[in-house]
């Protein structure tokens, strides 16, 4: 056998262990999740190793009290789930409004400063989260906004401008001159042009841009902790379950449940836009 | 929008006074963007670099002004405090560790997919997974299958491998294992955190490098196979090269995310069991002794020496970057 073989045969059973690896380390957990969610807790007490939830144990009791509110005894998620989807979407808009028209004039005009505006939008990304905690943490405690769904979507701009930026620009350059040039001989000023043509243009990107926003509001955790923490009423789901898990009276499978309730929206929104998404992400990565 | 409006009406102007106009209308764009940046990016760190010279506590923030009550307490504090030096090694370890481990994992994924196969599509989806899964819910999923009491990798770890004891991965600080007979120990609670943050990141490291991947010309390729090269010949020398731009700006991205990352080693360990990385430091100098000077002359350390790091690698591989992303 030359080497040539050798190796493609090798490669050959290697690829096939690599993907059953992958599958495993990707699938198991969430699997892992999703069955015991549906589980009493004494089944899972009594054999943690099962892979399996049997159909006289299985129950959707958990998922009944964990979205209950806490007056009928559940844990509230429901409300929760609510204020996680206000802040995220308050964020999308926030910041789309924000970094749209600083996407279109680092990628399209030639001004005065422009290498630099694009150096600081990049510098962003250098500073830690918990560096801007800091400040924001003393401010919102200055201004009493530290309980504030509103203001917690102010500080997630913080986390979302550069992202979109980046990927509005990667779309904004890809859109011919020519099109702006034929909309100026026209007549349209410049902001009926951004308005009328580029925007309809960019639609899928703003989409693809909005819904990572959304990922990132949905998911985010140290700003709500440090916000939000004293008033359980505007918990976010990522809070809650954190809070409640540190605590010992709810028992794990109705946290799972509550995982569940947390993951479902945010992978059943980028599932449903995962080209878009990954193509957004990734443009500007093939660049040789 | 003034300035626009105004540059509509004298069209026929020379070109001089059109670069000019598109000049003031870059300003105009640009403006508003800009002023969102520093009200929530850039006053805050100006204010963070402030308070770590001021001697402040939440409490007395009030009457404290901007400026005034200067002082170095907070870093001869940082400086001298117990944990400090070691709790910065552990953030190089987790960093390094957690970077290297999604990039390598994430370009085995993307050589194994490159090829379709049937199911690819959605093996594909299911492995963006763990980047798009909110944080507090995998992390949470992770500490119930590594419980030692009802947990699913010790139970199986018992039956399969027949460990005496369960094993608590993330509060064991050193675990001793023995192996050709040496012993020796191992930073157990900090391997599990970087391999879970390897796990959750290597998604991301995928996805770009198999966008790199599938835009390798096949001809290529072809011509090395004919020339007789091997698999691994042709990866060495023809996909390598073509990687190595992406893999070195990855490298980067993911060094500068992990490197001030909380909520992943807050979450599992809670910052304890030799995870006691910085970015978790500052988080409990704020809320547990309310000391915002030490929490901001503390991440401002951390801030500090990402830059100088950041500054040794660019000053060394900085053209090919710039190459990379002009």
């Amino acid at each position: 056998m030359t080497r040539a073989q050798f190796e493609e045969r090798l490669f050959g059973v290697l690829r096939w262990v690599v993907i059953a690896f992958l599958a495993a380390i990707t699938i198991v957990p969430f699997y892992y999740m999703l069955m015991l969610s549906v589980k009493p807790i004494d089944a899972l007490l009594l054999d943690p190793g099962n892979l399996w939830v049997s159909a006289k144990d299985f129950t959707l009791g958990t998922y009944e009290s964990v979205l209950k509110s806490s007056e009928e005894g559940g844990q509230g998620f429901l409300g929760m789930l609510l204020n996680s989807a206000l802040v995220a979407v308050a964020t999308v808009l926030l910041t789309l409004a924000a970094a749209v028209p600083g996407a279109y004039a680092v990628s399209r005009l030639k001004f005065f400063g422009n290498r630099q505006v694009s150096a600081v939008f990049l510098a962003v990304y250098l500073f830690p989260a918990t560096l801007l905690a800091v400040p924001l943490f003393v401010m919102f405690a200055k201004m009493g906004l530290s309980g504030s769904l509103v203001g917690l979507a102010i500080v997630y701009i913080a986390q979302t401008v550069p992202v979109s930026i980046y990927m509005l620009k990667n779309y904004f350059v890809t859109i011919p001159f020519s099109i702006e040039e034929a909309a100026a001989i026209d007549g349209a000023s410049r902001l009926q042009t951004v308005r009328k043509i580029i925007l309809p243009l960019a639609l899928p990107t703003l989409m693809a841009t909005g819904l990572y926003v959304f990922m990132i509001a949905w998911n985010e955790f140290l700003f709500a902790l440090l916000f939000l923490a004293a008033d359980p009423e505007l918990w976010t789901v990522s809070l809650g379950l954190q809070q409640l898990a540190n605590g010992i009276e709810v028992s794990k499978t109705v946290l799972m449940a509550g995982s569940v309730v947390l993951t479902i929206p945010v992978v059943l929104l980028f599932f449903s836009a995962e080209r878009l998404l990954t193509e957004g992400l990734t443009s500007g990565a093939d660049k040789g | 929008m003034s300035t626009t409006q105004s540059g509509a009406k004298k069209r026929r102007v020379p070109p001089q006074s059109s670069s000019r106009r598109e000049n003031r209308a870059g300003l105009a764009f640009v403006t508003p963007t800009f002023l969102v940046v520093l009200v929530v990016v850039i006053l805050p760190i100006l204010w963070t670099v402030l308070l770590a010279f001021q001697n402040a506590k939440l409490v007395d923030i009030q009457e404290n002004g901007l400026f005034g009550r200067w002082t170095l307490d907070n870093f001869s504090q940082v400086f001298g405090s117990p944990g400090f030096w070691s709790s910065l090694g552990t953030t190089l370890l987790y960093t390094v560790g957690s970077t290297a481990g999604s990039v390598v994992l994430g370009l085995i994924a993307a050589l194994a997919l490159r090829r379709p196969f049937r199911g690819r599509g959605a093996l594909r989806a299911a492995m963006l997974l763990p980047y798009v899964a909110p944080v507090v819910a995998v992390s949470f999923v992770w500490e119930v299958a590594l419980s030692p009491q009802y947990g699913i990798v010790n139970e199986w770890g018992r039956k399969l491998f027949g460990w005496d004891d369960p094993i608590a991965f993330l509060s064991t600080r050193s675990y001793e294992v023995g192996l050709f007979g040496l012993h020796f120990d191992i930073p157990l609670a900090l391997l599990t955190v970087i391999a879970f943050e390897t796990w959750r990141y290597f998604p991301f490291a995928f996805l770009f490098m198999l966008a790199r991947l599938q835009a390798v010309p096949g001809g290529l390729e072809e011509a090395a196979e004919v020339d007789g090269a091997t698999l691994s010949q042709r990866f060495r020398h023809i996909l390598l090269p073509q990687l190595l731009p992406v893999i070195a700006l990855l490298s980067v991205l993911r060094f500068i995310m992990t490197f001030n990352k909380f909520d992943d080693i807050y979450l599992l360990t809670g910052g304890g069991s030799g995870t006691d990385v910085v970015a978790v430091r500052v988080y409990d100098f704020l809320t547990s002794r309310f000391d915002v000077g030490a929490a901001s002359a503390q991440a401002l350390v951390l801030a500090v020496v990402l830059m100088a790091l950041l500054g040794i690698y660019f000053k060394f591989f900085g053209k090919k970057m710039q190459e990379e992303s002009a």
